[in-house]
């Protein structure tokens, strides 16, 4: 494994450990605002100072850190079993199936941005955290569903699974256990490139007002409160430590993601 | 050459195919997601307090006393679900029919053409796109060039460098950051606004920077690649300069893959617009879509937006890919 790949998992760790503990890490309230006390610099007592509401803004980040994971995790499970459910089906039958999930809803979806896509739907369903948990999947599952297939159709034309048909297996026996584990290893890849998308997705369209409504400690919410001039001119630090926690942690689920590509398949390890 | 021209025909057909198959589908989606918006849109646009009266006179002239599509399933007064076909007098249609003559409805709330309102807004959008398009290609080729020759090198390292990061710091993050520092602190540059060329500067750098990121180590890995192939020896051989060699030979092979990348990357562009142009107060279609569509609870602005920069999005990918068979024989023979 490489080094990046370890940083990535160094990285996505303590993420989970700050998520699972935020209570317990967090040093203040995140809702309580005081505005005798903001814009404070970074201090022994706020680690990274305070909003332009008097919030801490450590504790706030080690909460958003949950919204992110949950909106990850969420997204990706349910987006990786429906994309593989749909894409195995597609592949391994083929037929009418196969016409609709390849032949349009590959073709039409993955045509235009997801993101576009996301916040049309956002818009018309309205903002809050399950409704862009369900944009996010309607979009997310194609991609899986595509990859799945793909792997589907190489691996059913080996030679153990024509043995296993000649045995007289079933076709869900044949999918489930002699399929999907030999297709499985590139859906890990996707989801932890998966997880970087969500996370940035959440924090993207939080930012524009259509994630998590705004007393919500999301790390988008906290840079589109941050980014204002009088103050970016008092506390540049309210928009620099949430950038921090966002770029890093896309970039550990990229790191994480390339990495195992690299490992899973050895022809690009030489690279 | 008969098969070639059919496939080339049939080629296209497919394309354009997909094509509508796309727009459609869009057309269908911002029709029917209207009906999802919680509550009644009239509501939502006119308030409360409004007496019945405005409300019906807003519905009709919405068109939205007419049924949405096709058929229904409404309940009878004894709660049961029936269907119910409504024939073509519907607003799925109607929809339509206005599309083809060029008509997108009426703003909500400013009662303007929803059409003339784009237009309006159009312009501001695609100078951004190209703008960060360009930025994006003139730090990216250099830089991806120089990483490839020197591959290993500290240069090589910081350039890897630079590309990771303007990979990982989203668009939201790195627009407010150039805000601070070139307008708050240094006052260089205006914090927003589209008055002249200077205002360019700020967003189309932050629109490009993930971009210039991802064509970095695409230019940089194509230009290794490229540098193994036989032709670059022979013209090694021949004593033409390195930098000949580069610039004329190995760039113009190692650019087909970057010119894919670019279309693809291309409704990002147009996504991270929307992002960049609410940072910026730039005036374009995403401000259009976010603030007075979204914000103020215009669904016509939203459908009209939504459509408008799919569209651009689904021709812009066609264009590349044209481009793309331009550009590599060996696509479009096979």
């Amino acid at each position: 494994m490489n080094r990046l790949t370890i940083i990535g998992l160094v990285i996505v760790g303590i993420l989970v450990i700050v998520a699972i503990f935020a209570p317990w890490i967090a040093t203040h309230d995140v809702g309580a605002t005081n505005l005798s006390i903001r814009y404070l610099p970074p201090s022994t007592q706020y680690f990274f100072g305070t909003d332009s509401t008097g919030r801490d803004i450590f504790s706030r980040i080690v909460f958003g850190a949950r919204i992110s994971l949950e909106v990850g995790i969420v997204v990706v499970s349910v987006s990786a079993v429906v994309g593989t459910l749909l894409g195995a089906l597609a592949g391994y039958y083929g037929g009418w199936i196969d016409r609709i999930v390849s032949g349009y809803v590959f073709n039409v979806f993955l045509a235009f941005p997801g993101l576009l896509l996301a916040i049309a739907m956002v818009a018309f369903l309205g903002a809050g955290l399950n409704k862009l948990i369900f944009a996010l999947c309607i979009i997310g599952w194609v991609g899986y569903a595509r990859l799945i297939r793909g792997q589907v159709l190489k691996v059913r034309e080996y030679d153990f699974v024509q043995a296993a048909r000649a045995l007289g297996a079933s076709d869900s026996r044949i999918l489930l256990i002699h399929i999907l584990p030999n297709a499985i290893q590139p859906l890990i890849v996707q989801a932890s490139l998966g997880m970087a998308g969500a996370v940035l997705s959440e924090a993207s369209l939080s930012f524009l007002g259509l994630g998590v409504p705004p007393p919500a400690p999301s790390w988008g919410v906290m840079i589109e409160e941050a980014r204002d001039l009088s103050t970016l001119q008092a506390a540049p630090h309210a928009l620099i430590f949430p950038g921090i926690a966002i770029a890093l942690t896309v970039l550990a689920f990229n790191f994480i993601g390339d990495g195992l590509r690299e490992y899973l398949d050895p022809r690009q390890r030489s690279r | 050459m008969g098969s070639a021209f059919k496939h080339k025909l049939f080629g296209g057909l497919r394309r354009f195919a997909i094509f509508l198959l796309v727009v459609w589908t869009v057309v269908s989606l911002v029709t029917l997601l209207i009906e999802l918006v919680p509550g009644d849109p009239a509501v939502s646009v006119l308030g409360e307090q409004a007496t019945p009266e405005q409300f019906e006179q807003f519905r009709q002239k919405h068109g939205l006393d007419r049924p949405p599509f096709f058929f229904s399933f409404p309940r009878d007064p004894a709660g049961e679900r029936h269907f119910q076909w409504h024939g073509f007098e519907n607003r799925y249609t109607e929809y339509w029919v206005a599309l083809l003559h060029g008509d997108m409805g009426r703003s909500f709330r400013t009662d303007r053409p929803v059409v003339d309102l784009i237009l309006e807004r159009y312009p501001a959008t695609i100078q951004l796109a190209l703008a960060a398009l360009l930025i994006a290609i003139v730090i990216a080729i250099p830089l991806g060039v120089i990483a490839g020759k020197n591959r290993g090198s500290w240069i090589d390292n910081l350039a890897s460098l630079v590309a990771l990061i303007g990979i990982s710091l989203p668009g939201f993050v790195i627009g407010p950051l150039l805000v601070y520092v070139f307008a708050v602190k240094l006052r260089w540059l205006a914090p927003s606004g589209r008055f002249d060329w200077t205002d360019f500067i700020l967003p189309s750098f932050t629109l490009g920077a993930a971009l210039s990121a991802i064509l970095t180590r695409m230019v940089r890995s194509s230009v290794i690649e490229e540098l193994n192939e036989d032709y670059v020896r022979t013209a090694r051989a021949k004593g033409l300069s390195e930098t000949r060699v580069v610039y004329k030979h190995v760039l113009k092979n190692g650019l087909i893959p970057v010119v894919t990348i670019l279309g693809l990357q291309l409704g990002v562009l147009l996504a991270g617009a929307i992002i960049t142009e609410k940072i910026f107060g730039w005036p374009g279609l995403g401000l259009l879509l976010v603030e007075d569509g979204i914000g103020k609870r215009d669904y016509r602005v939203v459908q009209g937006c939504v459509l408008v920069i799919s569209i651009t999005y689904i021709i812009a990918n066609m264009l590349t890919d044209m481009i793309y068979r331009w550009l590599d024989p060996r696509i479009r023979v096979s």
